[in-house]
């Protein structure tokens, strides 16, 4: 019961903290609106047309489908980014000899331009869903197994000898101290990766031809239709915001209830 | 003493790190029910002395026998998970054991309570916790796995001496009552005389036992004008304590 009353009101705490984020987005508008009375309606029409142009689209339900399609490709590369760049991550951060042969790699996949894995994704899996998935794989992963790795090798050996004193085996320390500790190093690199492979995601449907969002944008460039290709760009960037607000953001808070335990007062509200 | 009724068993336990000894020779028992306090000048090995009796290290050379049931652990830092409550840190030990939920909840608040936890504070988190009821809690989990043997390395060191006097009483306490074998590493001379049935001091270099005392009467029967002049007796008559106070920073791990 008062678990239940406790999750309620760190829910109404989080749902409050919308405010704050709504005045940042208020501000960012209050911006566009500025540039579009320097610049006129054909370079930046104001935000409330394109607010307008976005939600006569999503009156469509077409528009749902493409939107759900660039969702779902993102995701789909999410979770193979997240699930390869950690398991990966936690075998380097436990083998020393692992970490020096996966630095270089993760340098080399960094310093390769994402537009650069695209064509050559395309030359290898023609216009399909497997070019989308292998530049937001490539592009997303090395954050994620860094995070890992860092995650793993920071982990407070103080704790491992207090678990192996009271006679917990490896695997034992893994699951209830190093995967922990590793969570907290994971949810920021899980939030750039869901960041990146939304805008990887976007680029390389726009590039590969393969329709969704990417593939509405092209349209509108051919078109030279601005207030048509800001209103995808909010789709999308709406479309990120639901899946880090609803999907990451509540995860990551179950996991660091402690820490906001430590906050002080005027930082928690 | 019965081999077969010793507890802890130390053989010829020689250790180094990266080639350099730090301990070399020890041979040291602990009888049933009895506590041990483990006493030695910074940085003479006693910290990974009671490492390796508790298995945390593995000797280089010698044998470690261990004769008791189960055993538990409190640190010099109360080595909390700071992302858990203080009943789930108390309850660690027992899910690594393998016991379900409710049940090792329960354990941790009886736990609690033979500590003086306040039940009130069972779901804070560490880090809203004060120095001393950290350390409470490193000692309820210690106690929570009902161990027939206790390791203490330098359990009080950071708390200050009313806070000490404390905690002191609540290990005499408890060992009184569950009738546990201990073996306590202190470099506080007034705490081992408190708590111990017997002082054991290690040589400087970690190079052997240097010697051991029995301390007169039962630990928690002594009142403090005897601990004090047993205290003052080792330090200015007796040999065996001329280096304990001796420091050397360069060892200090």
């Amino acid at each position: 019961m008062r678990g239940a009353l406790d999750r309620l009101g760190r829910t109404g705490r989080f749902l409050w903290s919308a405010w704050s984020g709504l005045a940042a987005l208020a501000l960012l508008a209050a911006l566009w609106q500025v540039g579009h009375e320097a610049y006129g309606d054909f370079i930046l029409p104001t935000p409330l047309a394109t607010l307008q142009a976005a939600l006569d689209a999503l009156s469509r339900p077409v528009t749902w489908d493409i939107a759900l399609l660039t969702t779902g490709r993102a995701l789909k590369g999410f979770v193979a980014a997240g699930l390869a760049g950690g398991a990966v991550g936690l075998a380097a951060g436990y083998s020393p000899a692992t970490l020096r042969l996966a630095r270089p790699l993760v340098t080399v996949l960094l310093g390769v331009p994402p537009i650069a894995w695209i064509v050559l994704a395309m030359i290898w899996f023609g216009s399909t869903d497997g070019t989308v998935a292998v530049t937001i794989l490539v592009a997303a992963s090395p954050v994620v197994f860094v995070g890992v790795a860092e995650g793993v090798m920071s982990r407070d050996r103080g704790l491992d000898a207090m678990a192996r004193a009271f006679g917990a085996g490896g695997w034992k320390r893994l699951t209830t101290l190093s995967l922990r500790h590793v969570a907290a190093h994971l949810f920021p690199a899980l939030v750039l990766a869901l960041g990146s492979a939304f805008k990887v995601a976007v680029m390389a449907e726009l590039l590969a031809n393969v329709g969704g969002i990417g593939g509405e944008l092209a349209k509108s460039r051919a078109n030279l239709d601005v207030a048509g290709a800001l209103a995808w760009v909010l789709i999308a960037v709406a479309a990120l915001i639901a899946v880090e607000y609803g999907v990451v953001h509540p995860v990551r808070a179950e996991f660091e209830r402690w820490r906001t335990a430590a906050q002080p007062w005027g930082v928690k509200r | 003493m019965n081999a077969a009724t010793t507890p802890l068993e130390l053989a010829r336990v020689g250790h180094a790190y990266f080639g350099r000894t730090v301990l070399d020779r020890i041979d040291l028992a602990v009888g049933s029910s009895e506590v041990v306090a483990l006493v030695g000048p910074s940085g003479c090995g006693k910290s990974t002395l009671v490492h390796v009796a508790a298995g945390i290290v593995e000797p280089l050379r010698g044998s470690v026998r261990r004769g008791y049931g189960r055993h538990a652990m409190v640190f010099q830092e109360p080595r909390l998970l700071p992302w858990a409550t203080a009943r789930d840190n108390i309850a660690y030990p027992l899910r690594i054991a393998g016991m379900r939920r409710g049940e090792r909840q329960a354990c941790a608040e009886a736990a609690a309570a033979r500590v003086s936890f306040d039940a009130a504070d069972l779901g804070k988190y560490p880090v809203e916790l004060s120095g001393g009821m950290r350390q409470r809690v490193a000692i309820a989990r210690a106690l929570a796995v009902e161990p027939d043997f206790l390791f203490f390395d330098e359990p009080f060191t950071a708390l200050d001496v009313a806070l000490k006097r404390r905690m002191q009483d609540l290990v005499i306490e408890a060992a009184r009552a569950a009738r546990f074998a201990a073996l306590f590493v202190t470099h506080d001379l007034i705490e081992a005389a408190r708590i111990a049935h017997r002082i054991v001091v290690l040589d400087a270099n970690g190079n052997g036992i240097a010697g051991q005392r029995p301390l007169p009467g039962e630990p928690g029967l002594r009142d403090d004008r005897a601990v004090f002049e047993t205290v003052q007796r080792f330090l200015r008559e007796d040999p065996l304590f001329r280096h304990i106070h001796d420091v050397d920073e360069r060892k200090l791990a």
